[in-house]
């Protein structure tokens, strides 16, 4: 059985996964449509699998965001495969091309890490991070509100102290959810109020503490030190905390994805990724290259901007969803 | 990191043709590749790429191998040549209407920094031209934005309008213009909340706002960070509302921005201004020149010159180059050269403009710690006027009470004391050298 039957049966046979997949198929149109178009494109134009092939298809794959070195790395992989398989023609070299960006994204990893770490009996601390823009806010809410219906008690502590109305911002999210939010003034000192915000979980018996963070370009360094010392004050506070640094990314973000997610895990130690603003034309392949070469799991995305519009990530619907057009067509 | 300058990568494929005669097909199509490469990672749209690749070949094959270039830094030459090109000249220049108010509209995707670039423009308009703005929040959607908006105005002390969030930003957009035009604004600038280009409701809900205000100007804001998605973004903006320009935003980060060529190439609409910072004045011009080496990943020598051309007047520089000639240059100098250096910005935020710095050894990734610059002006601050101008003078007494005053210690006092030695030493070599190359190994106290 092909690796495309094996997904589609996946599907079929989970009701629940149909679900998702389905709303990964509704949220991921447009990828999925560019990105699978231009695939079915380069199947159509090449009969045979040459040079002239793989680097057509190396610059579908740079389209969709996907870092420069995974690319060449997959593209290296696939030359071998196709060479040790002996495939000549490109229908077959489609299922390998999905099969590699799966394996690409799990790599070794035998372990699913895509679930939150979540504490049983005590109070879990998690902490989000990311540049200006990429939905920080945004995604606290959908959080807040996705936990509290999983029965979570939930704390929200406005730790963006910096840009103007945010902490309105978080407040509106924190009504939406119906969930508390701690905050002090505008201007205040961060890490401060992540402080109160943990005395204000721990009192009030909270199970969950989502802590907004203000949005710092990464080579600002003042910046991120201000943000390793909020860190501290979290690790000194709860031991074991924080159980999650979530780095939120922009889907539509290039290369400096990279970056963002190296320079904060130095800095707060990211253990996962929230990937924004999937429901654009953006590609996301930036999602395996974060994984390929960073080794940090997409943990959620973002696919609108309604608050159930908070998904868990699954790498395999993931690429379902690249290549659900041609799965149908077939 | 991935990211390499071009010139870095370019290094070995030059070697192979250096004392060549001439640049062959092969050698282009090598550097082509490597041109490609650090596009790429630079997120210039591959389109855009494979454009430029193919003039950028016609324009390479056969050339001469000059004496005065190295054929690796010809190729550079054109390639950013043709970026720069590309680009267009500097316009910065913002539309005036015959009759005001001049009305400015905002769009863009979410997150991409609409609001803080209202704030931004209208700071700008106000200080550089002399202008009175009136700001609209249209952005209805996103929770707090208004408030957003309106704390910024408080900050600038500038007039909001807004209407809350039950009314139709198109409503909004209508009665800011006849408020503008009551109170005598000459430019009112329209924050509209970020959607997606696809979403056809809220694109519809912009051409309206367009057609009911009739703007002199529609700035698309589009985060320097963006991939390849950029060129879908801008050429949708564009044929659905008709841009006149562009502002790329958090530029004061590490992307190589290699989107801002992907939106030029695109729209063929010229970016006019770049986010450089959170703060509100800091909205500068568009530099294609400087872009273009930024995106090739070769530093941003001009703009270094420039800060230092603003914060260090001429008078001073002759002072000091006389000084240094005569050898009398003393801890005051040092004090006050200090000074101006800080005066600059940030110390890391000039070495990243610097070509090569992140390949610099001691530079890669250099943390300057502005603490230490702090504890050097201390201990310059806690000497006398007389030990101040001769340091011979010091002893183990002195060098005791400075550390006390300084709240140093000893062997901090004498760094700095040696420091300062060698710096003369260095500076003796240099002006001897009559301005000839920089003196190698160059170190300033605190680094």
């Amino acid at each position: 059985m092909g690796f495309m039957d094996k997904l589609k049966n996946r599907f079929k046979k989970n009701t629940e996964t149909e679900e998702v997949s389905e709303k990964y198929k509704e949220g991921m149109k447009k990828t999925r449509n560019s990105f699978s178009s231009k695939l079915n494109d380069l199947m159509a134009r090449y009969r045979k699998v040459d040079e002239d092939f793989f680097e057509e298809l190396e610059e579908v794959l740079i389209t969709a965001d996907v870092g420069v070195m995974t690319v060449m790395d997959l593209i290296e992989e696939l030359k071998m495969e196709v060479k040790r398989q002996n495939i000549k023609d490109t229908k077959e070299v489609k299922d390998v091309i999905s099969e590699k960006l799966v394996e690409i994204y799990y790599g070794d990893d035998e372990e699913q890490v895509e679930s939150l770490n979540i504490q049983e009996k005590e109070l879990t601390v998690i902490l989000v991070v990311g540049v200006n823009g990429v939905g920080k806010t945004t995604s606290i809410g959908k959080l807040a509100n996705q936990l509290k219906q999983k029965g979570k008690r939930v704390v929200l502590a406005a730790g963006d102290t910096f840009r103007a109305g945010a902490i309105e911002q978080l407040e509106v999210w924190g009504e939406r959810a119906g969930v508390d939010v701690v905050k002090q003034s505008s201007g205040s000192d961060p890490a401060a109020v992540i402080f109160d915000g943990i005395k204000a979980a721990k009192s009030r018996n909270a199970d969950v503490l989502l802590c907004d963070t203000a949005g710092r370009l990464q080579n600002k360094v003042n910046l991120m030190n201000e943000l390793s010392k909020v860190k501290r004050v979290i690790e000194r506070e709860v031991p074991g905390a924080p159980h999650e640094v979530l780095l939120v990314l922009d889907a539509t973000t290039g290369q400096n994805a990279l970056s963002q997610a190296k320079t904060f895990s130095e800095a707060a130690d990211v253990t996962g990724i929230v990937l924004t603003k999937l429901d654009g034309t953006a590609k996301g392949g930036i999602v395996l290259a974060i994984r390929h070469e960073l080794n940090l799991p997409v943990k959620f995305v973002g696919l609108g901007e309604q608050i159930n519009d908070l998904q868990e990530f699954d790498a395999e619907a993931f690429v379902y969803g690249l290549f659900a057009d041609m799965l149908e067509e077939e | 990191m991935a990211f390499e300058g071009l010139a870095d990568r370019l290094q070995s494929t030059i070697k192979k043709i250096t004392g060549k005669g001439k640049v062959s097909e092969q050698d282009v199509k090598e550097m082509t590749r490597e041109v490609r490469l650090a596009l790429l990672e630079a997120d210039v749209n591959f389109k855009v790429v494979k454009d430029l690749i193919n003039r950028i070949k016609e324009r390479a094959v056969g050339q001469e191998v000059m004496e005065s270039l190295t054929p690796g830094q010809q190729v550079i030459k054109v390639v950013k040549e043709e970026l720069t090109d590309l680009m267009g000249g500097e316009q910065s220049k913002i539309a005036v209407s015959d009759r005001p108010p001049t009305v400015i509209m905002m769009v863009g995707l979410q997150g991409a920094g609409k609001t803080t670039t209202t704030g931004k423009l209208a700071n700008l308009l106000r200080k550089k031209y002399n202008r009175s703005p009136l700001l609209v929040a249209c952005d209805v959607y996103r929770p707090a934005a208004i408030k957003q908006l309106e704390t910024l105005g408080e900050q600038l002390d500038m007039p909001v309008f807004s209407l809350g969030t039950e009314v139709s930003p198109i409503d909004i957009a209508k009665q800011a213009i006849d408020k503008a035009k009551n109170e005598h604004h000459d430019y009112v600038i329209i924050d509209t909340a970020g959607r997606l280009h696809v979403d056809t409701d809220l694109m519809d809900e912009l051409q309206q706002i367009k057609s009911t205000v009739v703007p002199d100007e529609i700035f698309l804001v589009v985060d320097s960070m963006t991939g390849q998605d950029a060129v879908n973004v801008a050429e949708s903006f564009n044929e659905q509302l008709d841009i006149s320009g562009v502002v790329l935003t958090k530029l004061d980060g590490d992307t190589r921005g290699g989107a801002a060529l992907s939106i030029k190439a695109v729209t063929g609409k010229p970016i006019k201004f770049a986010g450089m910072g959170e703060k509100l004045d800091q909205l500068e011009a568009f530099h294609p020149e400087r872009m273009a080496s930024r995106i090739l990943g070769m530093g941003d020598v001009l703009s270094l010159i420039e800060k230092a051309q603003t914060s260090v007047n001429e008078k001073q520089a002759k002072e000091l180059e006389e000084k240094m000639r005569t050898m009398s240059f003393t801890f005051d100098d040092f004090l006050e050269q200090m000074g101006q250096v800080r005066k600059m910005g940030p110390l890391d935020e000039l070495i990243s403009m610097l070509p090569g710095a992140n390949k610099m050894k001691g530079l890669k990734n250099a943390q300057i710690d502005e603490k230490q610059i702090v504890h050097v002006e201390a201990i310059i601050q806690s000497m006398t006027k007389k030990e101040r101008q001769d340091p011979s003078l010091m002893n183990a007494s002195r060098k005791k009470r400075i550390a006390k005053g300084s709240g140093t210690n000893v062997s901090q006092v004498n760094r700095l004391l040696k420091q300062f030695d060698d710096m003369k030493k260095m500076m003796k070599q240099m002006t001897n050298m009559q301005k000839g190359k920089k003196g190698k190994g160059m170190k300033f106290p605190f680094m």
